[in-house]
């Protein structure tokens, strides 16, 4: 069977490659401090030495749009390319390929249907930011076979965020049930308090400091029950108008699991948002 | 009103790189032209498979019309939408971020619930 070595969620910020990359006056103030947490972060991967990725991330209008609009999606091809003209022009992000993992996907969508989620799934996924800044900040090599899955932070309206944490506790579920003897890392990127477009946006810090501290102490303690009692799609609105990206990280918490305190918690707080990072190793930190 | 139609400019906009550069030169010109010949189209047809009833209101194309993002986000525009593609025509013309704080400082008056953006 397959064995789950790490759970990982982690802002995607699109700007950590410029930025970590930039020299001279190019280079933010903030750049250091950022290249060393994410090198910290990265080794918590590394240490598992994982197999296959499992990648959850949600598309920003690239690929999925509004005359056909999936909830949760499982991308099943032997190959992903990745990012699209316009990460490419706003965030210098450079276009990429990973290899998929179909077998895993397959088991993933057959299972996922008769566990009750009707997941849709693509056979030619094009992957963007949300999946590719988690590649280059963890793994930048990009050697290791992923499943892509998408869910719906973005255009409303929004599956309720119970049914994110219900969807992790099932990718869970579904990777250990794989039976291939492969060590899976489960990956999901999501946002705290986040304004994009609006009055809040591009701040001293992110929108909602306080939603944030919240944020980051329900992540690291899994304190799942408390989240979803203060979550809602309503109250997602007040820390800033993309916040409903937070999801994401619900849904990681349920891979994680309930009361399960992350091993490796992290943060940095910079203009316009603040990143967060956590990994959970579920058999027992690797030495 | 339409927000889809909204979005499907913005959104079929944005990932063109010479609508982009025409939409930035020419506003009134290239949203006229746009809802002549794009707004019906099916984007997920190779041939002509259009759509009969797409169309702005007269505010909605003025509000295109004039690059006036904070109207299409009181309309419910997608604001990642409209932020993304007024970023790739307007950044260049300012210093590093003075772009995007100045989108915001506009819409400082606007208060909480924003116009939902649900379509």
């Amino acid at each position: 069977m397959a064995e789950v070595v790490a759970v990982i969620a982690s802002t995607h910020h699109p700007f950590y490659l410029r930025a970590s990359t930039s020299t001279g006056a190019d280079r933010p103030p903030f750049a250091d401090e950022w290249v060393s947490k994410i090198e910290t972060f990265r080794e918590t991967l590394t240490k598992a030495r994982p197999d296959v990725l499992v990648m959850v991330g949600s598309d920003h209008f690239h690929q999925l749009w509004l005359d056909n609009m999936p909830q949760f999606l499982v991308g099943k091809a032997p190959y992903f390319d990745a990012n699209w003209y316009n990460e490419e022009r706003e965030f210098g992000l450079p276009k990429m390929r990973l290899q998929g993992q179909e077998d895993l996907s397959a088991h993933i969508l057959r299972h996922g249907l008769d566990a009750d989620f009707d997941l849709a799934f693509s056979n030619e996924l094009r992957i963007d930011h949300s999946i590719t800044c988690p590649i280059i900040t963890l793994r930048p090599e990009a050697d290791l076979p992923i499943v892509p899955i998408y869910t719906n932070i973005f255009a409303p309206p929004l599956p309720q965020p119970k049914r994110f944490v219900q969807l992790g506790r099932t990718i869970r579920q579904l990777v250990e049930s794989w039976p291939e003897n492969l060590r899976v890392a489960i990956i999901g990127t999501g946002h705290l308090s986040l304004e994009l477009g609006g009055p809040r946006q591009f701040g001293e810090h992110g929108p909602d400091p306080e939603f944030d501290r919240l944020a980051v102490e329900w992540i690291a303690n899994g304190d799942i029950e408390k989240c979803l009692g203060e979550v809602t799609l309503e109250s997602l609105h007040l820390p800033g108008n993309a916040t409903h990206g937070f999801m994401d990280f619900m849904l990681m918490m349920g891979v994680a699991g309930e009361g399960v305190r992350a091993d490796h918690v992290d943060s940095l707080d910079l203009f316009h948002t603040m990143e967060a990072y956590f990994t959970w190793y579920p058999n027992g930190a690797p030495a | 009103m339409s927000k889809y139609l909204l979005d499907k400019f913005l959104f079929t906009v944005d990932r063109d790189p010479a609508l982009v550069e025409r939409y930035r030169e020419d506003p009134v010109a290239t949203v006229d032209w746009w809802e002549r010949e794009v707004a019906n189209k099916l984007l997920n047809a190779t041939v002509t498979e259009d759509s009969t009833w797409l169309e702005f209101s007269e505010k909605e194309r003025t509000a295109l019309r004039e690059h006036d993002h904070v109207t299409l986000f009181q309309m419910g525009a997608h604001p990642f939408l409209t932020l993304t593609l007024f970023i790739a025509m307007f950044e260049r013309d300012h210093g590093p971020l003075e772009y995007q704080k100045a989108y915001g400082a506009v819409m400082a008056h606007l208060t909480l619930p924003y116009p939902d953006i649900t379509t």
